[in-house]
């Protein structure tokens, strides 16, 4: 029991992750109508805001190692300890949730750039020519990375406070036996609470309203007077701020490098098709259901009657689906099928 | 004809015999030395400079040890060239480096990325060989890497001193003639580690492996296991994880309700930093399971990987080929070099390039002549001291350096960036050596 409820969280964190980048990927698709093989490297930029942030609260100062006696050795002390004391320390202890503060307009601006100087130019173009370009600035987002930041992953910690495990078993009687990380915990809660405000936005605002009409018809939309097109970028800005967002707050469970967005971006865009292509309350579904399928296939119990079914698990399912429901589970008609 | 022996016609004719005999004796006796030199892959004998080739991960999940072995490498063409304050070639005896180049010739280097992958790696020193005319190649921080250079050297008859691997095949099945490693392997680690582990965790103890799955993976989590089985160990389950898998979570949960109270991570480099991370973030640290305190142990250390880790680290225990405190004069005179040049000490794996590459050189000037054949024969039994790890053999029968070994563990109360292991014992070669035919595997012919 403990095990399966064990493994129900991590797919739970890991679809968190997988929903948020999917959920963009099927917004720009659904809005835009393009392919873009960039958003693995956007989560990618959002894992280095947090970095950035870490590094900005981590200027310091060199002073002499005074523990290394076998030769000249400097160590730094951050000018924020230097100032302000365990104030200071406790700042920079939260940088992973303050670099939250940096992402959102970061990645804002990155999005709304990158929209209007490259993507908006390819909106007319085939799916072939939309997917070459957008895989293009993949690599050239992540070797400008890697030139700054190096090809080596940088740990980037959460929190003291959340940094060890929560005893979940004693919460709900089954004993000490079951804890799971907080931080994972937080996640979890992170991108249900960011699914939700996006899904709210989209419902509930006349913004949102007029969004999910253009998704629908476009050009309907614009005989009003409405300037979608506007509107669609905004939108684009706002899924590259939900990527990352999603790759600032997974810093801590996956220490950073500029290859991360790569490991994401196939199994999102599996997350996407399996969801629907364009369907965001799919994308969200198949983020989850995968996540959760992933990682109960990874038990042994499971490995030892399927060999490799943990490595292959979301390929077979997609497979599946698409051969039931070739639409993906909350796929709508006419997308992607001309 | 006289059958006198003192007959004048008979002496002339003997004495005219030898004088020719020795007139067509004498070039091949002073050219002998370098009378192949003309047949042998990338020769440098007439050019002014000889050409190395530092094959190391730049990327991948093994780029932390890449890039301070490629610093390494960049300090040796240094002190070989006679430059900077020369490091371990002033303790290294014997040798007969002089700090003029390789038998004269100034060492120039080509750098390429292994990416922790064979096929990249095979690929990078395959150019190396073919387009830069590099005479011997060296580095690497994988052994499915070492394995998969170790063969291409042969075929092409290229020297290659392997940089880190650590696993028993690269010197065991799959030897090869034109491979050597200064390195230790899983083999000694599981040997050195064991009676640590029965002095400080008991006798009575359930294991659960998560291993890198390929060949390195392999042997550790063999030689673990085989060694603390026979401890009274038992091992509950030995699962494998794909390299770079970044996220192993979903592989720690089913170690947790095991009934497994220590956890052997046969992970190395940013595998190992994630995993540890994990581990210890599930809680594991903190469990107390068939009545003892839930263990992890990391059979093959490195101070990058401990930074990598930080606080997970502490008090963790595993092996290492060297580290840069340990008090003798080689790691003195390495550590003080490398630290004047990069402001920071030195890794196990820069430790063990920097030495291959004296290693290399040195046997070169020992054989007079590039030509591999007479280099390896040279290297083959070498025995020398001064290079860090104390008095050290290359064997001959396997091209296994056989030499004294470290326990370390995370330090648990460091006070410094740099002073993160403590080095718990070295362990004398006598405990951790085994026969040389131990493995199988053939090191092939000289000449190929």
């Amino acid at each position: 029991m403990d095990a399966v409820l064990l493994q129900l969280l991590n797919g739970l964190d890991k679809g968190g992750a997988y929903a948020l980048i999917a959920l963009g990927l099927t917004l720009i698709f659904g809005t835009l109508g393009v392919v873009n093989f960039a958003h693995g490297a956007l989560f990618m930029l959002g894992a280095f805001c947090a970095v950035t942030t870490h590094k900005l609260l981590t200027i310091s100062k060199s002073v002499q190692d005074t523990s290394i006696t076998l030769f000249d050795v400097h160590k730094d002390v951050p000018y924020l300890q230097i100032w302000w004391g365990d104030i200071g320390a406790r700042i920079i202890d939260y940088a992973v949730p303050l670099s939250v503060l940096l992402a959102i307009p970061m990645m804002l601006l990155v999005g709304v750039a990158l929209e209007r100087g490259l993507i908006r130019h390819f909106y007319r173009r085939t799916h072939a020519d939309q997917i070459l370009v957008t895989f293009g600035l993949a690599i050239v987002l992540q070797e400008v990375v890697k030139a700054y930041f190096g090809a080596n992953p940088l740990p980037t910690p959460a929190p003291e406070i959340v940094s060890g495990s929560a005893n979940i078993g004693a919460w709900i009687g089954l004993g000490d036996a079951l804890s799971y990380p907080w931080w994972r915990l937080v996640y979890f809660l992170f991108s249900v609470a960011v699914i939700g405000m996006v899904l709210a936005f989209l419902r509930f605002t006349t913004f949102g309203m007029v969004v999910r009409a253009g998704m629908r018809d476009r050009e309907t939309v614009g005989l009003f007077g409405i300037d979608i097109e506007r509107r669609f970028t905004i939108v684009f800005g706002i899924a590259v701020v939900v990527a990352g967002l999603a790759g600032a707050m997974y810093t801590p469970i996956l220490p950073p490098d500029y290859h991360m967005g790569m490991e994401f971006l196939v199994l999102s865009f599996v997350v996407v098709v399996v969801g629907g292509m364009g369907s965001v309350g799919g994308a969200v579904l198949a983020g989850f259901l995968l996540g959760i399928l992933q990682s109960f296939a990874s038990m042994n119990e499971i490995k030892d009657l399927l060999p490799g079914i943990d490595q292959i698990i979301i390929y077979l399912v997609a497979i599946v689906i698409l051969l039931v429901r070739p639409r993906g589970l909350m796929g709508r008609a006419g997308v992607m099928e001309t | 004809m006289s059958d006198n022996i003192n007959d004048p016609s008979r002496r002339r004719a003997l004495k005219v015999g030898a004088a020719l005999g020795m007139g067509l004796a004498a070039p091949s006796l002073i050219y002998t030395r370098n009378a192949w030199a003309a047949n042998f892959r990338n020769d440098p004998t007439k050019a002014k400079t000889v050409m190395l080739g530092f094959n190391v991960p730049q990327t991948g999940p093994y780029a932390d040890e890449g890039l301070d072995e490629l610093r390494a490498y960049k300090l040796v063409v240094k002190h070989l060239n006679g430059e900077g304050d020369g490091g371990m070639m002033k303790t290294f005896k014997p040798s007969k480096l002089k700090g003029n180049g390789i038998l004269g010739k100034k060492v120039t280097y080509v750098t390429g990325d292994a990416q922790t992958k064979a096929d990249a790696a095979r690929a990078s020193a395959k150019r190396m060989i073919e387009k830069d005319g590099v005479i011997m190649f060296t580095g690497g921080s994988s052994s499915a890497v070492a394995v998969a250079a170790q063969s291409l050297a042969q075929e092409m008859g290229v020297v290659f001193m392997v940089g880190l691997s650590h696993s028993n095949d690269t010197t065991m099945k799959d030897r090869r003639r034109y491979g050597f490693r200064h390195f230790f392997n899983a083999y000694m680690s599981g040997q050195a580690l064991a009676p640590i582990l029965a002095a400080e965790l008991g006798t009575d103890r359930r294991a659960y492996h998560l291993t890198a799955d390929y060949t390195w993976g392999w042997t550790q989590e063999e030689s673990l296991k085989n060694a603390t089985e026979k401890l009274g160990w038992k091992t509950v389950a030995a699962v494998r994880t794909p390299l770079g898998a970044g996220d192993f979570s979903q592989y720690i949960t089913p170690a947790v309700n095991s009934g497994a109270d220590v956890l052997f991570l046969n992970h190395y480099g940013k595998d190992m930093v994630n995993s540890l991370t994990q581990a210890v973030q599930f809680g594991l640290r903190d469990k107390m399971v068939n009545g003892k305190r839930f263990e992890i142990v990391v059979p093959l250390y490195s101070e990058l990987m401990v930074q990598g880790a930080g606080a997970a680290a502490k008090g963790i225990l595993g092996t290492a080929n060297w580290h840069w405190n340990l008090p003798n004069e080689g790691t003195k005179a390495f550590t003080q070099s490398f630290v004047k040049e990069y402001g920071f000490p030195p890794s196990q794996a820069a430790q063990t390039c920097y030495a291959q590459t004296l290693l290399y050189a040195n046997a070169c000037e020992v054989a007079g002549t590039f030509y591999p054949p007479e280099v390896i024969k040279v290297l083959e039994g070498y025995k020398f001291d001064g290079l860090g790890n104390g008095p050290t053999e290359y064997r001959a029968g396997d091209h296994q350096c056989m030499k004294d070994c470290l326990v370390v563990r995370g330090a648990l109360h460091p006070t410094g960036k740099y002073d993160l292991l403590e080095v718990v014992k070295v362990v004398p070669r006598s405990q951790i050596e085994y026969p040389a035919s131990m493995g199988g595997g053939e090191l092939g012919p000289y000449i190929v």
